[in-house]
């Protein structure tokens, strides 16, 4: 019995040590990113490997949400707020309405996957590029020094409205162009 | 090669590396469901997983490099801008594919392979 517990006191004392090393903050800021980015990576894998497209959709929805709280994590609040209402609002309803509008016999069986060699020669190259970008994310010399720029609202406005005017008003132009093409394309044109 | 405490140390201390690891994560997870996923729909969801997974690179290297203004999250507010409009036209093609053939699946839509 107490072969087991050892160990145990051993791991517990070296984690005491190293929340004090750390100081609580830290702790309790690792402790929130591991959880949002549990939540989007989690949401991940449900959209890949589930088999009804409407759970999938759910997912995506709850990885949205996950990004979103970790924009926010970022101090990007106002990114935060962009990505809860564009990719957990407006891109999950235009999913499941589509999801709907293109309905299949059973639900069950909508969200279906190639053979099983196209999934291994998948899980190749994306285990290929994983492993690229994270030897890329782990040896490259970062100097990180987080800046604090208060009020982000303010300062992407100051930009979008002085530097980067002229690709403000292209994406403008782009929602509108998108938001007619799609109406064209989905109700058709009359000819007449 | 590391300790067992020191791998622990900077697994707790967050910081640049662990957002690009969270986006290459996701990345290829929507790669492989890229691949491998056969609903037009579904290929769609797993494009929109990638862009999302170059947003947090876009916020994260904003946020932790010494940068002196907020290019980065515009990026990222651009980015989300083009992937709506993008998920819009793919929505609304999925649609018209569905309205013409009667079917989502990318296997059956082979018209222009010799």
């Amino acid at each position: 019995m107490n072969d087991l517990i050892l160990p145990l006191h051993r791991l517990v004392d070296m984690g005491m040590t190293m929340a004090e090393e750390l100081g609580t903050p830290e702790i309790i800021l690792a402790a929130v990113f591991y959880v949002f980015a549990g939540i989007s990576v989690l949401g991940a894998l449900g959209v890949v490997l589930g088999r009804n497209i409407v759970h999938s959709a759910l997912c995506l929805t709850a990885s949205f949400i996950g990004i979103g709280c970790l924009y926010i994590f970022l101090s990007a609040d106002f990114l935060g707020a962009v990505q809860f209402l564009v990719y957990g609002g407006a891109v999950a309803i235009l999913i499941v309405m589509a999801i709907m509008l293109t309905r299949r016999e059973d639900m069950a069986h909508s969200n279906p996957s190639r053979s099983i060699l196209h999934q291994l020669a998948a899980l190749v190259i994306a285990g290929l590029f994983l492993l690229t970008m994270a030897a890329v994310a782990l040896m490259s010399p970062f100097q990180a020094a987080p800046t604090d720029f208060g009020d982000t609202v303010t300062g992407i406005a100051d930009l979008m409205l002085t530097k980067y005017v002229l690709p403000f008003e292209i994406v403008a132009v782009l929602l509108l162009i998108a938001m007619i093409g799609a109406i064209i394309l989905a109700k058709g044109v009359d000819e007449s | 090669m590391m300790s067992f405490v020191e791998m622990m140390h900077l697994a707790l201390h967050v910081g640049l590396p662990h957002f690009l690891l969270l986006s290459a994560v996701l990345f290829a997870i929507g790669l492989f469901g890229l691949f491998t996923k056969k609903g037009i729909i579904a290929v769609l969801m797993c494009i929109e997983l990638m862009l999302n997974a170059v947003n947090i690179n876009f916020i994260a290297f904003n946020h932790y490099m010494p940068v002196t203004d907020l290019s980065g999250q515009l990026m990222a507010l651009f980015s989300i801008a083009v992937a709506a409009a993008e998920v819009a036209i793919g929505l609304a093609l999925a649609f018209r594919i569905y309205h013409d053939h009667h079917t989502v699946n990318v296997d059956d839509l082979n018209h222009l392979k010799g």
